[in-house]
This record gives structure tokens, C-alpha cells and sequence, in this order.
């Protein structure tokens, strides 16, 4: 049975892959199993917590809701993604500056959560952050050291021209 | 003093030791680690609250020759889980006393091979009549628990009250009630277990407390200390709700291993975590307060049951700690508290930050604004009226020697809050809007470390060695989960050995490896454990100055330099310290008389809620947290710690409620458990005025529990403000609003709506 499962391509962190699962197979458990990226957690398996965010293709989805066969041809991104050459990417630096992890088990799936709304709104307002973070629970921190590291990542970032202001959408 | 001297890392916000494995997605939590050829398990449930087990049948669609099934029968050991009494069966055997109890267990090498399997074991049951409130186990119709149903009571008396009632100017009456609330750390419970005949038990999991775990294991295998390992993975929260249960779970899961012959993990789904592991206890107080003509205390009579569940777990220390926090930060001379622990047919309660004050702090601070309701004056003129100084004795009659400083906490909590100008403009906003608006205040303490004699039988020894490869390590118990543990403890010996943060690791949570230190619970970790690594790491300079040359001033290479000059004399460089209690210290456990904590944190909690008088729903829109918490060693976890505690505190006020049917909990899903999220929890402030406590690590007292004695209390009172009705009971969903709000003229006032 194993072998007549189809084959599902594609790319998970800038590399193709290929992945023989069953196609209703959760796009999380063939992530933590299959590709062993267990940087992506399961908090409640029914698309409530936001732990299990990744990013496909450009859009944040609970992993949890997603079965594989959707994946195919997808660009797929999670949180062992995020770090270019070991350095961390702004948003992690600026989770560990400010206080935005504490146990770490919602960490992953909101630091997609917070990339995600720092790209298409590089300049957020505190509304537009909460808003923005509103799937993803965090049960530790009451959120503020959250808002405050995406505040900090989204300073670092340059203000755009006025004209090139991505977050018209 | 060691808390008065200018330090360069204790007091400086040290990126957390394990943040970047956290944020780089690769710290290990127990689901992430695979072992080979490693087998699942799960559990079979009791489906009733209360009976006896008549038959076990095995459905023969499941090939079982596939399965390893584990009875209470394969228990080599004692089959029980004691934390403190010996009642609660690790498997049921012959009956079931909660929904949801382990009866028997699973293990196949196909995950997805173990929920047909469950649904394959028919149990049937010869039922038992079960009771499920403290009003039905305090009526002793039905005995399910000892002779009585009681697990636990406690008469504190200070003084006389029945000498007061006579002749006091007022005399003000209330109950109030608290409903159980949910851990929810994100991270469910899960264990891996390994079995051999050579090693005995080893286990890895998300845990607080490894030697309650360890405690646990040796008597359900009957095995001696050295053939049980249990080891702490990274843990993905717990604020309390890891205490006790994973002791059940690793036994559950080493009993597989055991029987198998694998490596068996056990992790639990989310339904299976709400259902099954404990809560918060719920909680009825009942206050009878006599005053003077002034509003002053008189006599305060606190009448606390709470309910307990089905077994004993933790149920008499969270009492006991709920009775110690009942009374409040306030002077009175005459003081009488009966608190009782009831059994039920509800899944065990246990233990939960705050362990029991969250409970009795709501019901003080909600009929403190009765009280000055009734008496026709500020709330805030009669808490300062009654405010505990230092001098003054407690209920306990512990004298307060340290500095305490409630006037000033609340002075600042109502300059940073511009607390009249706002009550002032929600008195002229408020009659013509449909959002009344509110602020409600919550004065309190928590006391920090184990009740009374409980440091000293915990007996903590902690401490620090030095590897040949350069490296010190922190040699604790003590553990991670989000509050600190790790970078505060490498904090304090960095300060304490005049080395880099960097040059500090902590040792991995290991029975195998690292002193018994005491559980991570009751706010203790810096204060007591930060105490002891303080003094190994200056004890260990000391020998390094006396026995290996280290100089007065020194730099990383001549440290190190001098530590292997020791191990050269002594084979090994370590430095273990254990608990010495400070000085003077007396507690009568009998009597309930004395210090009953070494030292109290206190707070000003300052909320502003908006009542909408529409749809029902009350939102918190601003926070105050104002706390003396000792020093702060790293204050952005400290305002972390705060922060959260808030939130917390705020989801048991207003969102969090536990749905039980016939002793099931029917919401047992985050879809309808609802917690706060990024839209719900306010604005924060926090400030801390900082006294250094002489006898916690680096002026450190608890910090952990307390930010969540306060919300409730104060949202609540905030609700009072706005609307002018008194709730007694949380938590308050808008139904509940609606319940008491909908029938009053608040909508006739505003017909315009």
C-alpha cells in the first residue's frame, strides 16, 4: 500500500522535495515526520492555536488543516526557514531581545505569524499587529513582549517609498 | 550584603540561555524526539463518573496478538500515585471514581492503529451514584472518598471573632465563587519511557518537577533510586498543570515500555489533555466582616470549601495556601478561617498558579467593595484604612519585619493610571452611553517558596561544577518551562563567580545527573534555588581563593586556570549548598501559627473594563500591575512573568469556562475552551518597586504566581464601577452578564440605544 501512495513535489525552505504519503496525511505530521522539521508543533490539531503556522505560498496556514495533496507544486515555508547562515532572522533577534519566547512551543508557528505580517506590512500599527497575531495563542507571555518584538523587527526595517508601500493589497 | 552590592549581570535583561533554540524551531520538545523501533501508547478511559468495573471485553475485529495491553494486574509495584496520600490508583482496579480515569492501557507500533483499538475495549460497569459539587459532598449522602468525603481541613484562629459581632458598628456578609479554569500550555502532556531489566526505568517528558516524577516511579515499580531516571525535556509551559500529572503519565508509559519491551511514547491530543489531567480547583468562600464606626476590621470569619475531584492529589497544600491568602494585606485583630477540601466525582483538581490564592484573593477583594459599598465609603479609603504595616502581626501572627509598602503601591498605581481623572470622566461619559466604563482595584500578596516548614523538609541542595572542557554548570532540579529558570540561575552564578553569561550552562533536568533541589512550583526558584546557586558559586570562590590561588581580582583564563589547580588537588571542582532557612523562623503546623512564608511579594492590580450593555460583553482595556516583588534580576522576564500571569488572570475572569456534563468536561476543545488572545488582552503596565530581600537569591522574592491573583478581583470590581452590579461568581461570560444585566433598568436608562 505504501508504495501506491503518490508522490507529492514541492518546495520546503528554497529546496524541491519529493514526499510519498497519503494524500489526506496533515501537512504537519509529514513536516515533523517525513521531512523531520519538527520545528513546526501541533498544540490543538484543529486550526484553533496558530503553533503549526507555516507559510504556502505566501500565505500563513495552520498546517494542521492542510492535507499534503494540497501542498503540491507549493512553496513552502516554516520556522527552519527563517534564519539565513545560522544568523537569526530580524524577527527572532527581536523575539530574543525583547522577551517574545518563553516555553517556546507557540514560538515557531508566531514567528511565521509575525514574518508574515511584518512582509506585507513592513510599518504595522499595534491594532494591525493584534489583528495580525489573532490566530496564534500564546498561554505565557500575554502577548505584550510579543507586540513589542514585532514593533522592533518592523522599526528595523527601512520605511519604503511612498509609492512602493507594499501593503496595498 | 550580597543585595545591597552593585552587581553587572543580576539585574540586566540576559537574553534567555535557551532562546535561540527556540526560536530556530530545534529545541527538542518530547514529541520532536524518535527513538528506533519506538512504539505508541494510549489509554483506555472510564466513560462513567463513579462504579464499579465489571467486565473487561476485548473486541476480536482488533488482532490484540498486535498490542501490548497493561492492567493494573502488570503493576509490579504499589498501584498508586502519591503525592501526598496514598489513594489515587495509578490503573483502576475493580473501580472508577471520575470520568475519564485510566483504566487500562495500549501500545502498537502504528499510532494510527491505537484509537480503533480503544474503541475495541468494552468495559461495562455496575454504576455507583456519583456527586459532582461541594454542596452534594458536604451533605455526606453519598461517602466517595474516606469516612467523610473530606480531604483536607484547617481552623486558623487569631483572636476572638465571637467577642466582636455584638458590639461592631457593621457587620457585612458575602459568598463568592470560582470556577475550575485550565492550564492550557500549549504543549500537551507527553512522555517517552524505556524499560531494561539492567537499568530499570528511564523517562523523558514535559515535566516541572522530575523528582516527584522519580518519587513516583520507584514505588509503582519497586525499584530502588538508582534503577529510576527521569529526565526533563523542553517544556512547553505548565503553571502547575505539570506538577502532578506527569507522575500518572510516566508510569503509564514505563509500564508499557516495561511490558512491550519497547521504547513506548505516550503524548497526549488536546481533547485528551482537558478531559483527563487536572485543574484549577473550584471554590465557594463565604465572609461575615465586623468593622467599626471608622471601617476599620474588626473580625473577619472566612468559611472556604473547595472541591477537590475525585482523589487527594494536591488538594489539602492548594487549601492551605488559599487559607493563607484569604485574609489579605490588611490588619485585623480577630480572624477565624475554616477551609475544607471536598471529594467528588470530578476529575481530580491540582495544582495552578496562584495554588489556591486566586481563589480566596477574588473573594477578599470582591467583598472589600462590598464592604465599602455598604458602608457608604471609597473602596480604596477602606483598603487603606486597614492596610498591613510593618510591625503589624497577620492572621498567622507573623510579625512583619521586612518593609511593606501597600500605601505606596497603591499611590503609584493610581498616579501612573491617572486614576480619578478617568473615574471622573466615565461618571460624565457613562449615563449616556451604551459602554459603561470602570476601574476596579485588587490589593494582595503572595507568599513566596513552600508553606511553613516546607523549605525546610524540602531540604534543597543545589549547586555548580566545572567541566575540564572550561564550562560551569548549574546543577539543579529545577526546571524550564517559559518562566526563566534557565537564564535567571545562570544570572545569579555568573554574578556570584565574576565570569561571563556565556561561560555558564545549565545542567539538563536529570535525576541521573543533578541534586534534588525541589520541585519547581510555589514562586521558589529564585528566591530559594537562586539563593543556594548565589552561595555555591561565592562558596566555590572561596575554596579557589584558599586552595588553588585565585587572586582578589581575577580574569576568565585564571578562573578557570584556578579551578583546574583544584581539580588537580581534589579530583573534581563542585560546590553543593543546601537550604538554610532564615533566622527566626517558627510555624506551628498544628495551630496554623507563625511564619507561614519567608517572605511575601505585594501588588496593586488596576483594571479598566467596558461593559456593553448590547451585546454583553465586558473587555478589559487597560492594566495597572504595581508590585514589590524583592529585586529584579532581569526585568524583561520579570514583566514577562507579570504580563502573562495577567492574561491568564483575565481568562479566568471573563473567558475561561470549564463545561462539565455527568463529570465529563464537554468543551474540551480549544474551538469552545476559550482562552485570551492578541485581541483581548489589554494594555499593560507594569511597575515594580524594588526592596531587596536578604535572604533570596540576589534580593529576589516569588514572582511567578502572582500577577494572577489579582485580575479577577479587580475586573470584577471594575464591572461593579461600570454597571453599579455586584458579581460574586466567575467566571463571567457574557450569558453571565446578560443573566444579572438584561433584567436591570441599565438598557431603560438608555433608550436611545
Amino acid at each position: 500500500m505504501r508504495d501506491s501512495w503518490p508522490t507529492i513535489h514541492f518546495t520546503i525552505n528554497g529546496q524541491a522535495c519529493a514526499v510519498q504519503a497519503p494524500p489526506l496525511k496533515r501537512l504537519l505530521d509529514v513536516l515533523r515526520e517525513d521531512l523531520h522539521l519538527t520545528g513546526t508543533k501541533e498544540g490543538c490539531g484543529e486550526g484553533e492555536c496558530g503553533s503549526c503556522s507555516v507559510r504556502m505560498n505566501g500565505e500563513l496556514v495552520n498546517s494542521c488543516l492542510v492535507p499534503v495533496l494540497q501542498a503540491e507544486g507549493a512553496v513552502v515555508e516554516t520556522v527552519e526557514g527563517l534564519a539565513t547562515n545560522g544568523k537569526l532572522h530580524p524577527i527572532q533577534q527581536a523575539f530574543l531581545n525583547c522577551g517574545g519566547a518563553q516555553c517556546g512551543i507557540c514560538t515557531p508557528g508566531m514567528l511565521m505569524a509575525a514574518a508574515q505580517l511584518i512582509d506585507r506590512n513592513p510599518h504595522p500599527t499595534m491594532a494591525q499587529i493584534r489583528e495580525g497575531l489573532a490566530g496564534n495563542l500564546c498561554r505565557c507571555t500575554g502577548f505584550i513582549r510579543i507586540f513589542e518584538s514585532v514593533l522592533a523587527a518592523a522599526t528595523q526595517t527601512p520605511e519604503p517609498a511612498p509609492e512602493e508601500t507594499p501593503n496595498a493589497r | 550584603m550580597s543585595t545591597t552590592a552593585k552587581t553587572r549581570i543580576v539585574g540586566a535583561s540576559a537574553p534567555r540561555k535557551e532562546g535561540a533554540d527556540k526560536l530556530l524551531g530545534r529545541a527538542l520538545y518530547v514529541d520532536d524526539i524518535e527513538r528506533e523501533g519506538m512504539w505508541y501508547g494510549s489509554t483506555v478511559r472510564s466513560t462513567i463518573p463513579r462504579g464499579l468495573i465489571r467486565s473487561i471485553g476485548f473486541d476480536r475485529r482488533i488482532d490484540w496478538s498486535e498490542f501490548t495491553v497493561v492492567t493494573a494486574a502488570d503493576i509490579p509495584g504499589d498501584n498508586r500515585i502519591q503525592l501526598i496520600v496514598a489513594d489515587q490508583p495509578c490503573l483502576a482496579d475493580g473501580q472508577v471514581n471520575h470520568c475519564d480515569e485510566a483504566i487500562l492501557l495500549i501500545a502498537h507500533p502504528d499510532k494510527h492503529k491505537l484509537r480503533d483499538a480503544i474503541n475495541a475495549v468494552h468495559i461495562e460497569y455496575e454504576t455507583l451514584p456519583p456527586i459532582f459539587t461541594i454542596e452534594e459532598s458536604e451533605r455526606q449522602e453519598q461517602i466517595v472518598w474516606g469516612k467523610d468525603n473530606l480531604f483536607k481541613s484547617f481552623l486558623l484562629e487569631k483572636g476572638n471573632v465571637d467577642s466582636v459581632w455584638q458590639s461592631a458598628t457593621h457587620i457585612v456578609e458575602g459568598e463568592y465563587r470560582t470556577g475550575a479554569q485550565e492550564h492550557l500550555y500549549i504543549e500537551n502532556n507527553g512522555i517517552i519511557a524505556e524499560w531494561s531489566a539492567e537499568n530499570g526505568v528511564t523517562v523523558w517528558g514535559s515535566l516541572q518537577c522530575p523528582y516527584y516524577v522519580h518519587k513516583t516511579l520507584i514505588k509503582i515499580f519497586d525499584l530502588p533510586d538508582d534503577k529510576v531516571r527521569v529526565i526533563q525535556t523542553e517544556t512547553g509551559g505548565a503553571f502547575g498543570g505539570k506538577e502532578d500529572y506527569p507522575s500518572t503519565l510516566a508510569s503509564h508509559a514505563a509500564l508499557l515500555a516495561m511490558k512491550s519491551g519497547r521504547v513506548v511514547k505516550m503524548i497526549y491530543d488536546r481533547m485528551e489533555d482537558l478531559a483527563a489531567t487536572t485543574k484549577r480547583h473550584p471554590s465557594r468562600t463565604r465572609h461575615r466582616t465586623a468593622l467599626d464606626k471608622d471601617g476599620k476590621l474588626l473580625a473577619m470569619e472566612i468559611d472556604l470549601a473547595t472541591d477537590g475531584g475525585a482523589y487527594a492529589t494536591l488538594s489539602s497544600t492548594v487549601l492551605s495556601r488559599a487559607t493563607l491568602h484569604a485574609p489579605g494585606p490588611y490588619l485585623c485583630p480577630n480572624v477565624r478561617i475554616s477551609a475544607k477540601s471536598w471529594a467528588t466525582n470530578n476529575v481530580p483538581y491540582g495544582a495552578f498558579r496562584g495554588f489556591g490564592a486566586p481563589q480566596t484573593i477574588f473573594a477578599l477583594e470582591r467583598h472589600m467593595d462590598e464592604i465599602a459599598s455598604a458602608l457608604g465609603i471609597d473602596p480604596l479609603d477602606l483598603r487603606r484604612r486597614n492596610f498591613l504595616h510593618t510591625g503589624d502581626t497577620t492572621a498567622t501572627e507573623q510579625l512583619m519585619r521586612e518593609p511593606l509598602i501597600m500605601d505606596q503601591l497603591l499611590d503609584r498605581s493610581l498616579k501612573e493610571s491617572d486614576y480619578h481623572a478617568r473615574r471622573a470622566r466615565f461618571a460624565r461619559e457613562n449615563p449616556t452611553s451604551a459602554v459603561k466604563r470602570g476601574i476596579g482595584i485588587a490589593c494582595f500578596y503572595h507568599g513566596s517558596g513552600f508553606t511553613g516548614s516546607g523549605e525546610r523538609i524540602l531540604n534543597s541542595l543545589a549547586g555548580l561544577d566545572v567541566s575540564p572542557q572550561g564550562k560551569v554548570r548549574v546543577l539543579v532540579s529545577n526546571t524550564e518551562f517559559g518562566q526563566g529558570t534557565n537564564t535567571v540561575l545562570t544570572q545569579i552564578a555568573a554574578e556570584a563567580l565574576g565570569i561571563d553569561y556565556d561561560d555558564i550552562a545549565m545542567a539538563a533536568a536529570d535525576t541521573g545527573l543533578v541534586p534534588n533541589s525541589g520541585p519547581t512550583v510555589a514562586s521558589r526558584t529564585v528566591m530559594v534555588v537562586g539563593r543556594l546557586i548565589e552561595r555555591a558559586g561565592l562558596q566555590l570562590l572561596a575554596t579557589l581563593r584558599e586552595q588553588a590561588g585565585l587572586g582578589d581580582k581575577f580574569t576568565r583564563e585564571e578562573f578557570f586556570a584556578a579551578c583546574e589547580r583544584l581539580r588537580a588537588i581534589k579530583g573534581e571542582v563542585v560546590s553543593l549548598v543546601r537550604y538554610e532557612a532564615p533566622p527566626g523562623i517558627f510555624w506551628d503546623d498544628e495551630k496554623y501559627r507563625g511564619e507561614a512564608y519567608p517572605s511575601y511579594a505585594w501588588s496593586v492590580h488596576m483594571a479598566q473594563v467596558a461593559v456593553d450593555t448590547v451585546t454583553f460583553s465586558a473587555e478589559v482595556e487597560e492594566y495597572w500591575a504595581t508590585q514589590e516583588v524583592g529585586r529584579v534580576l532581569n526585568p524583561v522576564l520579570a514583566t514577562g512573568q507579570i504580563e502573562g500571569g495577567i492574561a491568564q488572570g483575565i481568562g479566568f475572569a471573563l473567558y475561561e469556562k470549564v463545561v462539565m456534563q455527568n463529570g465529563h468536561m464537554a468543551n474540551n476543545q480549544m474551538t469552545n475552551y476559550i482562552i485570551p488572545t492578541a485581541e483581548d488582552v489589554p494594555p499593560i503596565h507594569v511597575f515594580f518597586e524594588e526592596i531587596p530581600f536578604k535572604y533570596g537569591g540576589y534580593g529576589a522574592k516569588g514572582i511567578g504566581e502572582l500577577p494572577h491573583d489579582g485580575p479577577a478581583p479587580a475586573i470584577v470590581n471594575a464591572i461593579k464601577d461600570a454597571t453599579g452590579v455586584s458579581f460574586n461568581s466567575i467566571p463571567l461570560l457574557p450569558e453571565d452578564l446578560f443573566a444579572q444585566l438584561a433584567s436591570r433598568d441599565l438598557s431603560k436608562e438608555h433608550a436611545t440605544l
